[in-house]
């Protein structure tokens, strides 16, 4: 295996040194992303067209109020149960017995290994550079809200999860679609279990895959300077195949220890930022509320501020997809409620702090550029965005604000780019598989079909441009929550059940504290 | 009334001369039941993959099964054997911690383990586990040189 990488390393290498072949290895980018946006044209149209009359994408809308029906239907658990979602993710109910099986902190690592990343960092900055400081109030909002739509999706999960004899679990929205629906005696789940996972299988091609791949891409040539983004693509490609084909369980394992040290530097070096520039946190705020209802001049004005920021934060923390729901099944507890309740918090660490650490930095290091005589942001020539200082836009307007701070800071922001990539795109390979399995059977070489298709397209992501591989990335992850919405409407009440009687006996001391 | 002894076992031969310390121990008393308990070391606080969740149920039954056809049983086998009155258990945890547990729930009188000399980085700057059993439990604790 070692040789495998070795070689295609090499090659790429050589490939690089020659400038004939360099020039037609572009030509070949150009191709691959041309004949992808006429392909995934379509699908995407369809799934941002707007209200008819509007600019607002009726998918934002969709999650938008599913998150609202959620927060008042479950009476706004996001903050009753906050601290009761602490406790749980530090072992406070965990029964000692239950030692040595996954715990609610293990579940919430994973599902969280699978959205932070890119998204906080580049997605961020797309909504910032797009929708202007305003979209952040909004990326917030919708960070809160979005916590009841998790917790209504990762409670089903874990209750109608597969628990199969040899002691594994596979669960996530295909399964409570298909049982819960026959529990309540409901048409169609089964059909929308199949939609899902079709659209599942295309979102891990997509955000969990494409998206990253390109960013990273986008990381390391800025670094390297400019070059074919399929070489980058093939080198990942091969890694990640050495991982999820090849068993080789040492890169994946290295990569879930560095991730959440990657996390921790990251959201370190934000504060230190704006520690430093304590003297303009008002007035970021200051811009973040003023944009959210006046726009400053951006394109769309105050609801291209809100779509931005609504767009960013699902993508980033996939509240209403479903694909944490597979993620969280894998816990081991008597009552699928209390796995509801921490992945709730996941939402909160992701969009409230994350996604509003980044967009402090690069407001704050003022990489926007404004008019100074109107006091609104300027436009760049394009007039779709907010000029920027260098005309950076994604990862590389993250990576300049944080490198105006700190010089070396853009080389640590590639490496954490990088690890975070590489990690999403393990956490989305399983649940792709999941989808994949469910739709045809467990067995090697199905599963090795789909890992196969998984790994080329790591290679399509990282040679298209950004514009159709983020337009695809976010149509196919919100294709997964239109059907996930839709069946969780219907199963909202099997969680009231769980919450109330869960409630009525916490109240009454029968659920209480372990001692450890 | 039947005292309890605590044996700490961690599948090597230090394992053995605790065991040897204990039964000394327990030939000295009137009553005497041995427990062998078998530390996993593990943290509620790792990060893992969502492949290696998913599986972690079975994974643990293998690793509680391994250890106690290993290391537990033919101890506690061996033990009866020799006329003593023994029982084993297999937990999961961090060791120090558990093997307190494990005594104070059983009601034992003194937990025994022999000392393993660790070298590593961690256990210079952690200490190591025999050294956090002694610094923090509840019952008295004999280490067997």
């Amino acid at each position: 295996m070692r040789t495998i990488k070795t070689l295609g390393l090499a090659g790429a290498t050589a490939l690089l040194a020659n400038p004939a072949i360099a020039q037609e290895a572009a030509g070949l980018d150009d191709r691959i992303n041309q004949a992808f946006a006429d392909f995934t044209g379509p699908f995407v149209s369809f799934i941002f067209a707007p209200f008819p009359g509007t600019g607002f994408p009726w998918i934002v809308g969709w999650l938008v109020v599913a998150a609202t029906v959620f927060t008042l239907y479950f009476a706004f658990v996001q903050l009753r149960f906050f601290s009761h979602a602490i406790s749980l993710v530090k072992g406070d109910y965990s029964d000692p017995n239950d030692a040595g099986e996954v715990s609610h902190f293990q579940a919430l690592a994973t599902a969280l290994s699978g959205t932070v990343g890119l998204g906080n960092i580049a997605g961020v900055a797309v909504a910032v550079g797009i929708g202007g400081p305003g979209a952040t109030f909004w990326m917030i909002v919708a960070g809160l809200l979005g916590m009841a739509s998790k917790f209504t999706e990762c409670t089903l999960g874990v209750k109608y999860r597969n628990e199969y004899e040899d002691g594994t679990v596979s669960g996530g929205p295909m399964y409570y679609m298909s049982k819960g629906f026959d529990e309540l005696g409901l048409p169609g789940g089964k059909i929308l279990a199949v939609l899902f996972s079709i659209f599942c299988i295309l979102g891990a091609l997509g955000g969990g895959n494409m998206f990253q791949a390109n960013q990273a891409h986008q990381q390391i040539a800025g670094i390297t300077g400019d070059y074919p983004g399929w070489i980058t693509g093939i080198v990942f490609a091969i890694i990640v195949f050495l991982v999820i084909v090849g068993g080789l369980k040492s890169i994946a394992r290295v990569t879930e220890k560095v991730v959440p040290f990657m996390g921790v530097m990251y959201v370190a070096a934000a504060l230190v930022i704006i520690i430093m520039n304590a003297d303009q946190i008002g007035w970021a705020f200051g811009q973040i509320f003023a944009g959210a209802f006046t726009g400053l001049g951006v394109a769309g004005g105050m609801v291209g501020a809100l779509i931005q920021g609504f767009r960013r934060a699902a993508f980033s923390n996939e509240a209403g997809v479903g694909s944490a729901a597979i993620a969280h099944s894998a816990v081991r507890t008597k009552e699928p409620i209390t796995e509801g309740f921490v992945s709730l918090l996941e939402p909160f660490i992701d969009t409230v702090v994350i996604c509003t650490m980044t967009a402090l930095v690069i407001i704050i290091t003022q990489q926007l550029i404004v008019d100074p005589e109107t006091g609104n942001y300027m436009l760049n020539e394009a007039g779709n965005a907010i000029a920027t200082v260098d005309g950076n836009s994604g990862v590389s307007l993250t990576s300049a604000a944080f490198g105006s701070a700190f010089s070396w800071f853009p080389y640590l922001l590639a490496i954490a780019v990088v690890l975070f990539a590489f990690s999403t795109m393990i956490s989305w390979s399983y649940y792709g598989l999941k989808a994949w399995t469910y739709l045809f059977g467990e067995g090697h070489t199905k599963e090795l079909i789909f890992k196969v298709i998984f790994c080329i397209f790591v290679v399509i992501g990282a040679a298209a441009n950004l514009g159709p591989v983020i337009d695809f990335s976010d149509a196919a992850i919100f294709a997964m929550a239109v059907v996930n919405v839709f069946a969780l409407y219907f199963l909202m009440k099997k969680v009231r059940e769980e919450l109330e009687s869960y409630s009525s006996r916490l109240k009454s001391g029968e659920i209480r504290k372990f001692e450890h | 009334m039947t005292v309890k002894i605590v044996i700490g076992l961690d599948g090597t031969e230090t394992g053995d001369r605790a065991i040897a310390f204990a039964k000394d121990q327990a030939t000295r008393l009137d009553a005497c039941e041995l427990l062998c308990a078998y530390v996993i070391e593990w943290s509620p606080f790792t990060f893992q993959t969502p492949e290696e969740n998913a599986t972690r149920h079975k994974r643990r039954e293998e690793e509680i099964a391994t250890a106690t056809d290993r290391v537990v049983d033919p101890a506690v086998n061996a033990l009866k054997e020799a006329g003593f009155n023994a029982s084993g258990v297999v937990r999961h945890g961090d060791v120090a911690e558990t093997l307190n547990k494990i005594a104070v729930d059983s009601g034992a009188v003194q937990i025994v383990v022999a000392r393993a000399s660790g070298h590593g980085f961690t256990n210079r700057v952690f200490g190591s586990s025999t050294q956090n059993l002694v610094m923090h439990a509840d019952v008295p604790v004999t280490v067997v040189k």
